[in-house]
């Protein structure tokens, strides 16, 4: 009798093998690669990197691989592997303005210093299935030769930020540097209210859905804070890192960046004039949905700084950041799967009691 | 009983030296301030947030290649989460396992304590989904720690007023709070009210750790912990009326086990160890009684 919870080890065993089969599937198909993943799935790759806060393509292929797909898996595969890394320091600020684009839009102006670089993007494929893409056939006019953009070198014009061309003429908020050492939300526990920089690496590495929701949420009323798309540009930028022996800057690599400006009213208040204000988004990879969320998601958590009435959700700091992250989400979510039957039994037992007293009560009017 | 080698790449118990030092720190203020939530840098584990990966760092953290790990999950040794922690220090420090609760010199649990009374010396790690005792009455973080320095505790106490108001008597079943020393409110973790009464003044070391929530706390050896209650309506624990299936227990926590579809139910304790140490004892002393 009473065999239930028996034999969890070799149930684990099974579950395991059983596991192994599952993501393998069919083995009379080829098995994926992790190049074909890292050249092929590199939305997928990128998404993993940004919320697996970790920079490295090869490993988050493997993660996508290992997790069948199973994207917020393989983000909670690349953390768990990323938590184990020493932490050397942190890198100069990365200079979008120098930023090596292959994509960079404005919506604000027509046209901007550096012009405008469409890139490659969905926005205006009509969504129709490719049935053409259902055999792995070469495809005419896709040539084999190495993707322009990032490569195009030096002959890039100059693409200063379009917040800062407002800048000049005092349109919009200064952007002062603090100079300050930035926070690290994988070292230290939030304390609330948090800086800006701490806030700004929970959002980037938060989850996409979440956010996307939440900047989803501001523009159908709830901290409505009248954006503007004023700049989003894709490509890479160099990382320079100064190691403390040394006490000079050393470019150690460069990391493919999306960022994404928005500018937003503000009416002004007491004795400041109108002016813009930012929202700042910025992912690892091309990833412009949520840049461009997480810049939405930013304004509206300025709402007290900016004085601004808080009052929805997206402005709620501890509430946007305490639930932005699938890794504890996911984790805490799925933990209800864990037995729960002490508490579960304490809970009948008192159930059963109340009901018990009630019955009595019952009676007794 | 199994033994193990770390496997290559990573450190004894998985994390790093700076991080267990960084997790002692915390633990040794915890100590120092019974029931007070210590914040810490809580790392990502491989094994998902909620499923004990706070209790598993404060684990990490104290053990030694001496020591001798049991663990349990809902008072049982072979729950699939107990032995998938159980192998995942097994295999990072190749420390020696044990079900045994009277062998175990660190013992991490969830949801229950051992019946068998620890000792001095040993240490009981618990894992904590919900550290904040008052998250259910306020919901931020930044409120919550403002009450435990100003011991605001009225909020508590009315909401345990209201439920003897209501229904006749306090409805908490699980996850009781607990005054710590007289002075911090604390969460038991989701332990049934039943265990309460165990944490007061016990031998041994406890340890709370909570990773999705970054908190780790403590009750040292020989602490006074009293679960919250009126004058009028003093604390009780909840007993079940039947005898355990299996060893014939009356003193311990019983899991009620559905047998059939037509309400045959049989009660069986939530401690293996200490259910099959009762079970051996009794074939070696037949019943007298």
């Amino acid at each position: 009798m009473y065999v239930a919870v028996k034999g969890g080890e070799r149930a684990i065993d099974a579950s395991l093998e059983m596991l192994a089969r599952e993501r393998r599937g069919d083995t009379s198909v080829p098995e994926l690669s992790i190049e074909q993943i890292e050249q092929q799935m590199s939305l997928a790759v990128d998404r993993v990197m940004a919320e697996g806060s970790l920079r490295d393509r090869k490993l988050a292929a493997l993660a996508i691989k290992q997790a069948r797909g199973d994207l917020v898996e393989a983000i909670f595969l690349l953390r768990a592997y990323r938590t184990t890394l020493p932490r050397f320091g942190f890198s100069e600020p990365v200079d979008t303005a120098a930023m090596q684009v292959s994509r960079r839009i404005s919506a604000a102006f027509k046209d901007v210093p550096g012009g405008q670089l469409l890139g490659p993007t969905f926005d205006y494929t009509h969504r129709l299935l490719d049935f053409g893409l259902m055999t792995a056939a070469p495809r005419p006019g896709v040539s084999s030769a190495p993707m322009p953009g990032a490569a195009a070198g030096p002959e890039q014009p100059p693409m200063p930020h379009v917040s800062d061309i407002l800048g000049h003429d005092g349109l919009i908020e200064a952007e002062p540097s603090h100079g300050a050492e930035p926070g690290d939300i994988t070292r230290d526990p939030p304390s609330f209210p948090v800086d800006r920089s701490t806030r700004l690496q929970a959002l980037s590495r938060g989850d996409e859905g979440f956010l996307l929701a939440l900047g989803y949420s501001t523009q159908r009323g709830y901290g409505n804070n009248h954006p503007f798309a004023g700049e989003i540009r894709f490509g890479e930028v160099a990382i320079a890192f100064v190691p403390p022996e040394l006490g000079f800057e050393v470019e150690i690599g460069d990391v493919e960046l999306t960022e994404c400006q928005m500018i937003n009213q503000f009416r002004g208040r007491g004795d400041e004039p109108p002016r813009f204000t930012r929202g700042y988004g910025l992912v690892f990879g091309h990833g412009e949905r949520k840049a461009m969320a997480m810049a939405l998601v930013d304004r509206a958590l300025r709402a007290r700084e900016l004085g601004e009435e808080p009052g929805s959700p997206a402005q709620d700091e501890e509430f946007v950041l305490s639930h932005a992250d699938n890794v504890d989400a996911s984790g805490f979510v799925q933990h209800l799967k864990l037995p729960h039957y002490v508490d579960f039994q304490a809970e009948l037992l008192a159930v059963r009691d109340l009901r018990e007293k009630a019955k009595v009560r019952g009676a007794g009017e | 009983m199994t033994t193990a080698t770390a496997p290559a790449g990573y450190n004894f118990a998985y994390l790093d030296e700076g991080t267990k030092r960084m997790i002692r720190r915390a633990i040794l203020k915890a100590i120092a301030i019974p029931g007070y939530q210590v914040p810490f840098g809580s790392r990502e584990m491989p094994l998902a947030y909620g499923w004990g990966t706070g209790g598993m760092q404060v684990t990490a953290a104290v053990i030694g290649a001496s020591d001798r790990l049991k663990v349990i999950d809902q008072g049982a040794d072979d729950t699939t989460n107990a032995v998938s922690i159980r192998r995942f220090f097994a295999r990072t420090a190749g420390v020696a396992t044990t079900e045994r609760t009277a062998e175990a010199t660190i013992i991490q649990t969830r949801h229950r304590i051992p019946e068998r009374p620890l000792r001095e010396g040993q240490v009981l790690v618990y894992q904590v989904p919900m550290p904040e005792p008052l998250r259910f009455i306020e919901p931020r973080e930044s409120e919550t720690r403002k009450m435990h320095a100003l011991v605001e505790y009225g909020a508590m106490h009315v909401r345990l007023y209201e439920d003897i108001a209501a229904h006749g008597r306090i409805t908490t079943a699980y996850g009781y709070p607990v005054l710590v020393n007289g002075r911090y409110v604390m969460s038991p973790s989701p332990i049934p009210k039943f265990d309460n009464p165990k944490m007061d003044m016990m031998p041994a070391l406890q340890l709370f750790g909570a990773g999705r929530e970054k908190r780790i706390y403590a009750v040292p050896p020989y602490t006074p912990v009293r679960s919250l209650d009126f004058d009028d309506h003093p604390f009780a624990i909840e007993r079940s009326d039947q005898p355990c299936a299996l060893c014939g227990s009356t003193d311990t926590y019983l899991d009620e086990v559905v047998v059939d579809d037509q309400g045959g139910r049989v009660f069986v304790c939530s401690d293996s160890d200490h259910c099959g140490e009762r079970q051996e004892a009794g074939r070696a002393a037949p019943a007298r009684a």
